[in-house]
């Protein structure tokens, strides 16, 4: 039965790809994209337009949503609190930090603005990002040290995003013009901002980051007891707890500094994954994260071209609408979910 | 045969140090655990149970002494190594309510699978036999957050049997239990002691049922140290009294119970045949503050209670006798006299 789940979530997954590909602002014909895809001659902007535009989108969509989904997973887990999560924590609130500090001060930028720029340019972008988002990760760590309680450490995340985000706006105000208007669309979430050039480095950054999460996964299982039932198991806390905050801060990185804070799906899709597979067994709930977050993200990148010709929709306008309800209905009917008790 | 202890400590020194600062909660304990014995670690709140379980677990270092696990120091065990000599239950908050029974008991297989955790067939057969153990093989399948406390708790013990330790700790395993759960999980952890030889330790403020299944007794107080021995030595050496050094409370050696002490200001003679009926009449009057005597020459002028049958009490005082037919009768007449 539980294969069963697996097969459902990797067929529509490539249907979901699939789409992408044949769906988009531009309409083209099918038979054009099909002999496109297949290396046939086609029109030269329909061409560049799958081959240059959908295709690289619909990878990045792929791997920014399964990332983040497995970074949510981990924090879910190491901080024994089902509503833990990239965004909630603050922690992609500090890779914005990041962001907001090399865009605005030095005028490095992302995404479509950055093709031309130089990979020294986009690599300030993504260090960035990953120093806010480790450190914001690193702070959050050190308070779970200090307050036992969950919800307290969630508002203590809460905190740090206002601070973080203060810290932003005084950024903004000081900044040219351009600098805001980009920081502000890469504010708003978008999976284009990766080009074909780009590709292999952010893919293979988030395949590491991905890698290192699927080796963790005995010690996850051993955490769900607790920390100090996990001692016991013979995992040595600390290092793992390093291990973790160096997986969930690289794969949130990327993705952020890419594709601008990508909100809930860290959040809302492991519960999905969940209750799908009914276990909180990390030998397949992880990979079923994985497998979702890249299936969320396919399907909101579709869902952001439906104006057509008109133009994109934000994905930060539609992860919150599909996952705001996903949370309120987990947190509604948690008596009756085993894995909150 | 002679056995020798797994744990033996010499002078140890325990408490916590938090930079610079040294607090010792406990120095110069002494002390041995036996394999195939059930010890109970009794002491007050704040006496120091768990800081001394969690030495023994290694979960924080001794502060001096020598604490030896199998002849060797338990520090000098790696985390691996000592996941496979100690098996720890506590009363931590977990989050394994999505994981089957079966699956919360493979977690216990950690130490001695691979790095992926892969179960193989000796593995699986190992959990069958700890759920068998522990009485739990009907709700293997079941999450464990369907479990009651008392499931709950022994799906935690079969975690720790599947590690296949000689030692298990257990910190206040019986704390959230009903009494029928309780005197199961005592009596589970006396027949693990005793068929697969471990050495079971456990803290609890369950005095009655420690008494009546622990092998060894270890009394842990501020003013005492640790005291070890065989529960009987220890009670009929009037040890239990040093356990909580508070006045107020004192320890019925017949009837293994703690007890508020009565203050008596009147004093009543108590006869009964019927030992039962004897001990009921009594705790009844202590609640009103009569202090108890026994039928001897010196009582003869106080006032005298016969219990014959609990539907037959005779008073006798200075007002002369009266048969009250139950308790409810004696109580109210002695409160408006």
């Amino acid at each position: 039965m539980k294969c069963r789940i697996f097969w459902y979530i990797v067929s529509l997954l490539c249907v979901l790809f699939a789409a992408n590909l044949f769906w988009g602002s531009v309409r083209i014909p099918f038979r054009s994209v099909l002999s496109i895809l297949l290396g046939e001659e086609e029109k030269a902007t329909w061409t560049y337009i799958v081959l240059q535009t959908r295709l690289p989108q619909a990878i990045t969509a792929l791997f920014a949503g399964a990332s983040l989904a497995v970074a949510g997973l981990m924090l879910q887990t190491v901080f024994a609190n089902p509503l833990a999560g990239p965004s909630i924590l603050g922690i992609d609130s500090g890779a914005s930090l990041g962001v907001a500090l090399v865009m605005l001060l030095f005028g490095g930028s992302v995404g479509r603005i950055t093709a031309g720029l130089s990979v020294s340019g986009y690599m300030a972008v993504i260090t960035g990002a990953f120093i806010g988002a480790t450190l914001i990760l690193g702070l959050i760590i050190f308070f779970s040290t200090l307050v036992r309680s969950n919800v307290m450490l969630l508002i203590i995340g809460i905190m740090m995003g206002y601070i973080t985000s203060s810290a932003i706006s005084l950024l903004n105000f000081f900044a040219t013009a351009e600098g805001v208007f980009s920081y502000v669309m890469w504010g708003m979430g978008d999976f284009s901002g990766v080009s074909v050039a780009q590709l292999p480095f952010f893919c293979g950054l988030l395949l590491a980051g991905l890698l290192l999460a699927l080796l963790l996964i005995k010690p996850l299982n051993a955490l769900l007891l607790g920390e100090r039932y996990a001692e016991n198991l013979g995992v040595n806390v600390k290092r793992i707890r390093i291990l973790l905050l160096l997986s969930t801060g690289l794969l949130t990185a990327v993705a952020t500094a890419f594709c601008g804070p990508i909100a809930f799906i860290g959040l809302a899709v492991p519960h999905v994954a969940r209750l799908l597979l009914g276990s909180s067994n990390h030998n397949l709930l992880l990979p079923l994260t994985l497998l979702c977050g890249a299936m969320t993200a396919l399907l909101c990148n579709l869902i952001s071209v439906l104006p057509g010709t008109a133009g994109v929709i934000p994905l930060n306008a539609i992860t919150p609408v599909l996952g705001a309800p996903v949370i309120i209905y987990v947190i509604v009917n948690q008596r009756k979910i085993q894995y909150f008790h | 045969m002679k056995t020798s202890p797994v744990i033996t400590a010499s002078d140890l020194s325990i408490g916590y140090r938090t930079g610079r600062r040294t607090s010792i909660v406990h120095h110069n304990l002494s002390f041995r655990l036996y394999p195939g014995e059930l010890t109970c670690l009794l002491g007050a709140n704040g006496a120091g149970k768990s800081t001394l379980l969690r030495t023994l677990s290694a979960s924080q270092p001794a502060l001096g002494g020598e604490l030896l696990l199998e002849n060797r120091p338990l520090v000098a065990y790696s985390e691996k190594e000592r996941s496979r000599h100690i098996g720890m239950v506590l009363t931590d908050k977990t989050m394994a309510g999505g994981l089957k029974v079966e699956e919360l008991v493979a977690l216990g297989r950690q130490p001695h699978t691979g790095f992926f955790g892969r179960l193989h067939a000796k593995d699986h057969a190992l959990i069958a036999e700890a759920l068998e153990a522990v009485g739990i093989t009907h709700k293997a399948k079941s999450y464990t957050a369907e479990l009651s406390d008392g499931e709950r708790q022994k799906a935690m013990i079969a975690k720790a049997l599947v590690q296949q330790c000689p030692v298990i700790l257990l910190d206040e395993p019986t704390a959230f239990l009903d009494v029928v759960s309780r005197t199961e999980v005592f009596g589970l952890l006396h027949r693990l002691a005793v068929e697969q030889n471990k050495a079971i330790l456990l803290s609890t403020h369950n005095i009655e049922q420690a008494l009546v299944l622990a092998d060894k007794l270890w009394l842990l107080s501020a003013e005492n140290g640790l005291q070890c021995g065989v529960t009987e030595d220890l009670i009929l050496h009037r040890r239990m009294d040093t356990l909580f050094n508070r006045s107020g409370i004192c320890f019925d050696y017949a009837h293994g119970v703690y007890y508020p002490i009565v203050n008596g200001e009147q004093k009543i003679v108590v006869e009964s045949e019927d030992e039962t009926l004897l001990h009921w009449t009594i705790n009844a009057l202590n609640r009103r503050h009569y202090q108890c005597l026994s039928v001897s020459e010196e009582n003869a002028s106080l006032p005298r209670l016969q219990a014959i049958t609990p539907n037959q009490l005779v008073l006798t005082n200075e007002n002369g006798t009266q048969t009250f037919d139950s308790f409810n009768a004696l109580l109210t007449q002695l409160k408006t006299s």
